[in-house]
């Protein structure tokens, strides 16, 4: 199937280095420290964050840093075809994993000991990069819920169809078998925190395909950025004198 | 916003986003320095810096760590946070909920990061005399305080190992009973000298934990000989187990008429709307808000309406135009 046109566009009418439209809104969950929803096209993802609190379950808590956990899934309307999902199935065990791993090195964890923090993701509408969403959208709550980090996390994926590297695969092109990279980064630091590709590129492809991923990354920051300026500023001036 | 999620309509939109727009401008002349999460902080090396809470270094620069404001005291810079969990200092008054009966002492619940403890030995025992605390004393813990009961009390100080403890010291601090805990967010209770008020009008106690539970209840005269009484009562029941039986007398007691309820949920309801809008709460602006409902002829319940919010939001830019003129 032919992913990129002659013209030099995609399915969905995009440029291979275009992004979709990102949008992120804070404090969607009344009652949770911290939420935020966020959108990157069709694909929309909400994040709670409880705590710093009470470790549940004393046997877990830790002496010296604060306990995170994290809770993926995908809510049955999500996709295309309606179906029930087991809860805790391989996939979303696996995705819970590395987006808690992802914002552990972020959290500075020591600053909160003999606490947890509870991180809940929810996949609203799944079109092709759900992780990074759903990273982007727990980022953006951590930092609604007031916890330190060290920098923001940020991930956005990039694929190589047709021979041409392309930004941020929506679900056509995801399903095309072709390869993921899914790359988070500390935006500030510079560092990367999560890497996953599950397909084999040649040496100097992924390089290309991975600085793809990387700009993609820095301009879902600098929108993160934003949301959470305007989001401070309204805080601010409302709360008044 | 968080709490909003109202039906405004299309006039009703427009006021709000006026009265909101009108409150920016007030304070943009403040010029407060606005950072978020990863951001540098701009500081002048050479007079040297001292790195508070909300920063951290990277390369040679002051990063924040979180969203919120910039304060600078002589060398010190630090940002404080806006919506965060409650950062306890010592002497804080503080509602809490009790969650636990651990040996000795109380755990609270009080939307910090831990539960804080308050010990038995760190609180006035209802007989009000000074002696060490017994065995039996230990017993009756839930006689004092028992699961879920709201409670006052003051922040005595960190633990070495970071745990909080609280103290009850007085006779003001203690049980809360017949009224309603609203939580907000920590950051619009503003510490002040006072945080327990007694609204004369209403005939209501209105108490502003620092950690952002607030307390509307019916007033009940702080005196020492109130809490003995308590004491016999409790040996009272202990004698007859058969709790749903009220005496008559004990039904006089717990009796809360007509109009202070309805004061309470007034009151309450005006937390409610000042948090939801996002503005500091004090005392007077909340007694404020209450009077203007009631001269309105606004419902209790019609106060958690659009109209109210538009209203209120309304009021506080020409609150606030009013201080800026004075001052």
């Amino acid at each position: 199937m032919e992913y990129v046109s002659p013209e030099g566009l995609r399915l969905d009418g995009r440029r291979p280095m275009e992004m979709r439209q990102i949008r992120g809104e804070i404090g969607a969950v009344a009652k949770a420290d911290g939420s935020a929803v966020f959108e990157m096209g069709n694909t929309k993802v909400i994040a709670a964050v409880y705590g710093p609190r009470e470790v549940q379950n004393r046997s877990q808590q830790i002496s010296d840093q604060a306990l995170v956990r994290c809770e993926y899934s995908m809510a049955n309307f999500s996709t295309g075809d309606r179906m029930r999902r087991p809860k805790g199935d391989r996939r979303s065990t696996e995705i819970s994993l590395v987006i808690r791993q992802t914002m552990e090195a972020c959290i500075m964890t020591h600053l909160m000991p003999r606490s947890q923090i509870d991180i809940f993701v929810q996949v609203l509408q799944a079109d092709g990069g759900t992780r990074s969403a759903c990273i982007n959208a727990a980022t953006l709550a951590l930092a609604d819920a007031g916890i330190p980090m060290r920098d923001l996390v940020t991930s956005c994926s990039a694929g190589y169809l047709n021979s041409t590297p392309l930004l941020d695969l929506n679900y056509v092109e995801d399903s095309a078998g072709g390869p993921d990279v899914t790359v988070g980064i500390l935006a500030k630091m510079d560092k990367v925190t999560l890497l996953q590709m599950d397909a084999k590129l040649p040496m100097d492809i992924f390089e290309n395909v991975m600085q793809l991923a990387t700009e993609g990354c820095k301009a879902v920051a600098q929108c993160i950025q934003e949301v959470l300026l305007e989001n401070s500023k309204k805080l601010e001036y409302q709360r008044g004198p | 916003m968080r709490d909003l999620r109202l039906s405004l309509n299309q006039t009703q939109k427009v006021r709000l986003e006026a009265a909101l727009e009108e409150l920016q401008e007030l304070s943009s002349s403040a010029a407060s320095a606005i950072v978020t999460v990863a951001e540098t902080i701009p500081v002048n090396h050479e007079d040297g810096v001292l790195k508070g809470h909300g920063t951290t270094e990277l390369n040679g620069e002051v990063v924040a760590t979180l969203c919120g404001v910039v304060e600078r005291v002589n060398k010190l810079v630090y940002v404080r946070a806006l919506r965060a969990r409650y950062k306890p200092e010592v002497g804080d008054i503080i509602v809490g909920r009790v969650v636990e009966i651990a040996p000795k002492r109380w755990r609270i619940e009080i939307n910090f990061s831990q539960d804080a403890i308050l010990m038995l030995s760190a609180m006035n025992l209802p007989d009000g005399i000074q002696r060490r605390r017994t065995a039996v004393d230990e017993l009756n813990m839930r006689s004092i305080f028992g699961e879920n009961d709201v409670v006052s009390a003051e922040v005595r100080g960190l633990q070495h190992d970071g745990s909080l403890q609280l103290q009850a010291r007085s006779q003001k601090y203690g049980k809360l009973e017949r009224g309603q805990l609203i939580t907000v967010s920590p950051y619009l209770v503003k510490r002040r000298k006072q945080h327990f008020h007694h609204l004369e009008q209403y005939g209501i106690d209105l108490v502003l934990g620092c950690n952002g539970f607030i307390w509307v209840g019916e007033h009940v005269e702080a005196q020492e000989n109130a809490m003995t009484e308590d004491q016999e009562s409790e040996t009272e029941e202990n004698k007859k187990p058969n709790k749903k039986s009220m005496t008559l007398e004990e039904q006089e007691r717990t009796y809360t008429p007509f109009q202070t309820r309805q004061n309470i949920c007034r009151i309450a309801n005006a937390v409610r709307v000042l948090s939801a809008l996002g503005f500091c709460l004090t005392v007077e602006v909340i007694i404020d808000t209450a009077e203007a409902s009631a001269s309105l002829n606004i419902d209790i319940k019609d106060m958690l309406g659009a109209e109210f919010y538009v209203l209120t939001a309304e009021r506080e830019v020409q609150r606030r135009k009013s201080i800026k003129k004075g001052g």
